[in-house]
């Protein structure tokens, strides 16, 4: 057995500490900045504060939910998430349900759908398609273009066919059609791929932020991501059009680091979940037969 | 007869699925398909005012242009040489972790570093930006732990080499803990009994590894190395766009970042555009050669 000889028992010494340091390392940064968060504004300025607050103080977390400025941000991402994930999941569950079937035309939806995974028209005339239709400064410029994932489809695509046939033949035979037997059959047998689905898109509506940042052109309108990205790169000024004033106490380190810690909080929050589905979900798309 | 009016029913059946579909059709062509006609204006000088319609042809100028203007020049350059380097290291250091992590018996441990080191996948490069910026800045933590070990501070991002180091670092320790996931997925389907026979025949871990581990491995690290042609061109938008600053967009600036500045920033719509072709064009060609050749290789398929 080669569990026993010595080499491989310090390897196994060895390669625990490793992994133990490298999964640190992938955790402390976030440590660091709650610490920061947690400190007195002093103290994180004089560089004294590692993975622990120093002069504990909850002052910047007061100072940051006092800002109408970044309330309204939390209000604005909260509902392009909400509104966002409906409408994507929705559009996601019918094209997916469709493309499960097999009828006349699947092929070409097939290649309509997947075509836009291999080319796309890049930045600038994406852009202006939005400006055109005069979706700037609209909830709709943050939610409609993103509206239909096609990696997600795939997925719940993929799910649907692997329900047997023959549920729906049955429906048909009792006279049930495709829609019927979508809201009877299909919905209540994928919740769980759905809630799966419905998460990711969340997490990621969450984190956008550049259509944020050239849809929306009024910053008081900007979702929390966009609005942080502001503020992380206020030395650069020209990307900004917030007061200067009022950037010098918004971009101090304590309430900086509070601000980055918010925006984190709800993926950390969802976390476990995720972690508890995206590892079938990843691997259910990727090799097969 | 009954033929005609056979497939006719079929068709009024099939009806609901093309309407289900509708919908995420008119959407993709819209803001997919619309914009990729819009690429026409990479040959025109285009003019907001005069529309895709009016505004004048002008051919390759803009083309020409890119391969001679030094700056985009440096700008193509840096992407490949950003996003080669990330493609290497985001498929050696996954692999290593999966096989280090594969040789963990406490399950617990196991858990422990799994859920850690996929956490950064899920935090978008703003929240990691910003984090970054603040730990690796001049009066950051790094440079506080460094100089306590008697090295002079570093400009991991005001310095064009740091700064192409940095990138790439922090983009591995962004995704190699979600990456190592397919590798840990193809080692579970390993036949154990085939260890069970090279420890018969007296072959220590190391051998089992490089004779067993390593090739069950192949088709999958082929798979995913062919995909991740596509991204020759991909330096990564998001990560650079929030670390970047004027100190190092000479070694920095990648293709989206240069796009987004000349085009959305000075307006010089139809010239970004034209690079933004370059690079799609370029993305284009690579992917479907990569999904032709993984379909070979691994029997990879989409769809």
């Amino acid at each position: 057995m080669y569990r026993n000889t010595i080499a491989y028992r310090w390897f196994t010494l060895f390669n625990t500490l490793l992994l133990a340091v490298i999964a640190l390392l992938c955790i402390l940064p976030l440590v660091h900045v709650a610490a920061v968060s947690f400190s007195s504004s002093t103290a994180a300025m004089a560089n004294q504060v590692f993975f622990w607050p120093v002069g504990f103080t909850a002052e910047a977390y007061s100072r940051t939910l006092a800002n109408p400025l970044f309330l309204h941000s939390l209000l604005i991402s909260t509902e392009r998430t909400l509104a966002g994930t409906l409408l994507s999941m929705a559009l996601t569950v019918s094209a997916a349900y469709a493309l499960s079937r097999s009828f006349a035309g699947r092929g070409f939806y097939s290649w309509f759908f997947v075509f836009t995974m291999l080319f796309n028209g890049g930045l600038i005339p994406s852009y202006l398609v939005v400006t055109k239709l005069e979706l700037t400064n609209t909830l709709w410029a943050l939610i409609l273009p993103s509206a239909v994932n096609v990696f997600n489809t795939i997925l719940m695509m993929q799910f649907f066919r692997a329900i047997p046939k023959e549920l729906e033949e049955a429906a048909y035979m009792d006279g049930a059609g495709y829609m019927r037997s979508l809201f009877a059959i299909y919905l209540p047998l994928s919740l769980p791929s759905l809630a799966t689905l419905s998460l990711f898109a969340m997490v990621w509506h969450w984190n956008s932020w550049f259509d944020g940042l050239i849809y929306i052109t009024d910053y008081r309108q900007y979702p929390l991501a966009t609005f942080l990205q502001t503020i992380i790169q206020s030395g650069d000024m020209r990307n900004t059009n917030i007061n200067p004033a009022q950037l010098q106490i918004l971009s101090e380190r304590t309430v900086r680091s509070t601000q980055i810690l918010i925006g984190a909080l709800p993926i950390l929050l969802v976390y476990p979940f995720l972690q508890r589905y995206f590892v079938h979900g990843l691997t259910m798309g990727a090799v097969k037969e | 007869m009954i033929e005609w009016k056979k497939s006719r029913m079929m068709v009024s059946r099939e009806l609901p699925l093309h309407l289900l579909i509708l919908p995420s059709v008119i959407c993709l062509l819209v803001f997919n398909y619309t914009p990729m006609v819009g690429l026409v204006m990479a040959f025109q000088d285009f003019k907001p005012r005069l529309g895709f319609l009016h505004s004048p042809w002008v051919g390759f100028k803009h083309i020409h242009y890119m391969f001679t203007y030094p700056d985009s020049i440096q700008v193509i350059w840096n992407t490949f040489l950003i996003a080669s380097l990330k493609i290497a290291a985001n498929t050696v250091v996954p692999i290593v972790f999966a096989l280090l992590l594969n040789e963990v018996r406490m399950l617990v441990f196991k858990r422990f570093v799994q859920t850690l080191v996929y956490l950064p996948h899920f935090l978008s490069w703003v929240i990691l930006g910003g984090i970054l910026t603040d730990i690796l800045g001049n009066k950051g933590i790094v440079n506080h732990l460094l100089s306590g070990l008697g090295v002079e501070p570093i400009f991991f991002l005001g310095d064009g080499t740091w700064f192409r180091i940095t990138v790439v670092i922090s983009d591995v320790w962004k995704e190699f803990g979600f990456s190592t996931i397919i590798y840990l997925a193809a080692l579970t389907g390993v036949n154990m009994s085939l260890y069970e026979a090279a420890e018969m025949d007296g072959a220590g871990r190391l051998k089992q590894t490089f004779h067993i581990t390593l090739p069950a491995l192949v088709p999958v690290i082929l798979v995913v190395g062919t995909l991740a042609l596509g991204n020759i061109l991909n330096g990564g938008f998001d990560q650079i766009f929030n670390l970047y600053n004027p100190l190092v967009y000479r070694e920095g600036d990648i293709i989206d970042t240069f796009v987004y500045r000349v085009g959305l920033m000075s307006g010089s719509f139809s010239f970004a555009t034209a690079v933004g072709l370059f690079k799609s064009a370029v993305s284009f060609i690579l992917i479907v050669v990569a999904y032709r050749l993984s379909y070979r290789f691994g029997n990879y398929r989409i769809f």
